[in-house]
């Protein structure tokens, strides 16, 4: 194995390299363009055996990928944001297809306002489609993942798409140590893409994915793809005892850090997880017992693995980089659902930060760590929060005299 | 942890200096993170790029606020706030300047506490967007204040990251950088690390509610005009185009027109007018002028000389 510095976005390309990937439909997004670049230049100079096409949208593009897949080629594709949006008809299309392929989603915060830096509102979006999703933390994470998704994916009771996420710009282009699987293991590992009665041809013709007309047959497909979706909990530890064999490198559905004893517990997806990492050190430093949670597998939803992780500890704070309008943090509400209702349940708090890249300092991290212990003391969780400071409102109200949004409502406050 | 910070101008090769010292620490056996930091900018822009060094994994993320080096490939940018080369710097901090400007000079413009070092910089070039070298020279300047990696792992990392390049273009990469290595080489260690802040009697962030505010107040529109004057893209030039009204026919539309960022504004009499707060010198006006009217100078000549008329 080599070990060598890699961006995310490398570390993606890798991974679709490694996996022996046929086809790659492509369509350029910030911060995604890197991969498909890197692909690209590796299918120029023959060293990736690979077709690329460049289609004229994401829409397009995930059509091109399910109809590939369907045909029984190994598929690879990766998107971001508004990309993700602009194809979201045939994200969901295609996971009723029943196509086994993996897409890379590089997140990257929604309009509007537009942005080009990161948070997790997009991938959130796919989140009830059918695609699984793996959400990664390191560059390393990205390229074991997309083979770990593809083993998911084409899995014979699974055999539905996986999405693997990385955050833009903390992942996408920063580089950090990456060792790679010779190509050789990775083969192996990945195996034949063996599309069983996936067999879409010019030749012999069949129709897919037609309209019904009735709940009850339709019922039965939508019901049947989330029994398939849920089968990947059944297979992943599998898969990943396997990984682990191979490469040494261990990839939970749920990755656990210093909760043995944990009392108090930070819940983060995603790449700012690692400086939740930093907090807990530092807290553990200060005679404080605090855990990281980080579901790695996102959908399906590990919840039974969750409960048995939290139950009997005494706070738990959600901490999400999204936010859906009208309730909150996405992570929370699906935090609650698994642990309502359980016997010596934690208390539940919800903090939303990260927000179009805002960063979350080690400061509030300790803040939180302390709101969690004055929770249960009183045995009760405080209000949701977004993280937002006095100085950031200051410099949104210089902005807001400049573009004249400014009322008497304002300068009263 | 070692936590360094490159600033220069998009063009320059912040992103690649950081890439070699990056390369160079690892190499040296550290973890190493490092990564660009850029937007929507163009060449001339102030860009900036970091590389965090441990010898255990890097946890940590984002921007460096906190730096114990920074280096300046420009010197026009250290009195810029826009370029944010100032963020974070206290007494634990290196300034490094590529300047022709003894220190002293910047010990008295620039009211830090940081420790300030030269860089000496090599012979003047018109436009500093291309300075020759510049990322190696940086690159190796860090590697020589931090005395964690040696002279044959940074010219190791330079070849691996010129690779695309030709080799004489590499090889003249690696002999300018060995000789900075070895002039910074008396300052070898004078980069701290430093490691996490501590969970205990830390600063408590100053969180506020966000209040409710209706949309009359929280719609996303700018209700002024000509926001955008505000931003003052004039300091992303590094050639600025003057116009020679001797030589100008005042046909009073072509360079006003092909202006992409509509900086060159027609006067009353007929004549166009350069707005410098706001013109990115692309000097794209120079090309289409038909008597050949607008002549590009190098933007730090032009100011050197503004501020010797000024004084």
């Amino acid at each position: 194995m080599t070990r060598k510095l890699l961006t995310g976005n490398s570390a993606a390309a890798w991974g679709a390299r490694l996996a022996q990937v046929d086809y790659i439909p492509a369509f350029p997004i910030t911060p995604q363009t890197e991969i498909i670049e890197d692909l690209a230049a590796w299918i120029d100079r023959d060293e990736m055996d690979a077709r690329l096409v460049t289609l004229e949208s994401e829409h397009s593009m995930i059509t091109a990928a399910g109809s590939a897949a369907s045909s029984g080629v190994r598929v690879f594709t990766a998107t971001s944001s508004q990309g993700l949006l602009y194809g979201m008809e045939m994200v969901y299309t295609v996971a009723g297809w029943r196509t086994p392929f993996v897409m890379v989603n590089v997140s990257r915060g929604l309009a509007s306002p537009i942005t080009l830096e990161s948070d997790h509102n997009d991938i959130m979006a796919a989140r009830d489609s059918g695609f699984l999703q793996i959400h990664c933390a390191t560059c390393q994470e990205i390229a074991d993942s997309i083979l770990i998704a593809y083993r998911l994916a084409e899995h014979p009771d699974v055999r539905m798409p996986a999405i693997v996420n990385l955050d833009g710009f903390y992942l996408s282009f920063t580089r950090e140590p990456v060792d790679l699987a010779e190509a050789s293991k990775a083969r192996s590992f990945v195996g034949e893409y063996d599309p069983e009665n996936l067999q879409f041809k010019g030749h012999s013709p069949l129709s897919q994915g037609m309209a019904v007309l009735g709940g009850g047959p339709y019922s039965y497909f939508r019901y049947e793809a989330h029994l398939a979706v849920q089968q990947a909990l059944t297979v992943y530890d599998e898969i990943a005892d396997e990984f682990a064999t191979v490469f040494g490198r261990r990839h939970e559905m749920i990755d656990c850090y210093r909760m043995d004893d944990a009392e108090y517990v930070f819940v983060m997806v995603g790449s700012f997880s690692t400086k939740a990492r930093d907090a807990v050190d530092s807290l553990r430093d200060a005679g404080h017992k605090v855990g990281l949670l980080r579901p790695r597998l996102f959908r399906p939803f590990p919840q039974l693995q969750i409960r048995q992780q939290l139950q009997g500890r005494r706070a738990v704070a959600v901490i999400d980089q999204n936010i859906s309008m009208g309730m909150g943090g996405v992570l929370h509400s699906e935090f609650a659902t698994a642990l309502y209702g359980i016997k010596d349940a934690p208390l539940l708090s919800s903090y939303m930060g990260g927000l179009g890249g805002r960063d979350i300092n080690q400061q509030e991290f300790f803040a939180i760590a302390d709101e969690l212990q004055k929770a249960y003391e009183c045995g009760e969780s405080p209000p949701p929060r977004l993280l937002y400071t006095e100085n950031e409102m200051a410099e949104m109200r210089k902005l807001q005299a400049i573009a004249q949004a400014e009322h008497a409502e304002i300068h009263e406050t | 942890m070692f936590r360094i910070r490159f600033h220069g101008r998009g063009g320059q090769g912040m992103k690649t200096a950081s890439r070699i010292l990056g390369t160079a620490f690892f190499k040296a056996g550290y973890e190493v993170q490092d990564a660009p930091r850029y937007g929507a900018e163009r060449r001339g822009a102030p860009i900036f790029a970091y590389v965090r060094a441990a010898r255990t994994p890097i946890n940590e993320r984002g921007i460096i606020s906190h730096p114990g080096l920074v280096i300046v490939a420009d010197d026009t940018l250290v009195g810029m706030p826009a370029a944010g080369v100032t963020l974070g710097m206290d007494a634990h901090t290196v300034l490094l300047i590529n300047t022709h400007e003894p220190v002293e000079t910047w010990q008295q413009r620039l009211n830090t506490e940081a420790k300030i070092l030269i860089l000496e910089a090599q012979e003047e070039v018109e436009d500093r967007a291309a300075l020759p070298y510049i990322g190696s020279r940086c690159a190796a300047a860090a590697a020589a204040l931090t005395d964690a990696i040696s002279r044959k792992f940074l010219l190791a990392a330079i070849s691996e990251e010129l690779g695309h390049l030709d080799q004489d273009i590499i090889d003249q990469n690696r002999d300018i950088a060995g000789s900075v290595f070895d002039e910074m080489a008396h300052h070898a260690g004078l980069v701290e690390q430093s490691g996490l802040p501590s969970a205990q009697n830390f600063t408590r962030p100053e969180w506020i509610d966000v209040p409710f505010e209706n949309a009359q107040i929280s719609n996303l529109a700018i209700h002024a005009g000509a926001t955008s004057v505000k931003v003052r893209t004039g300091l992303w030039r590094t050639m600025r185009p003057v116009i020679n009204y001797q030589k100008c026919s005042g046909c009073a539309w072509i360079c006003s027109t092909y202006c992409p960022d509509g900086a060159i504004n027609v006067r009353t009499d007929g004549y166009p007018e350069i707005d410098y707060d706001h013109c990115k010198g692309c000097l794209v006006c120079v090309a289409q002028c038909p008597p050949h009217a607008i002549e590009s100078i190098a933007e730090h000549l032009a100011r050197e000389q503004e501020n010797g008329a000024t004084a």
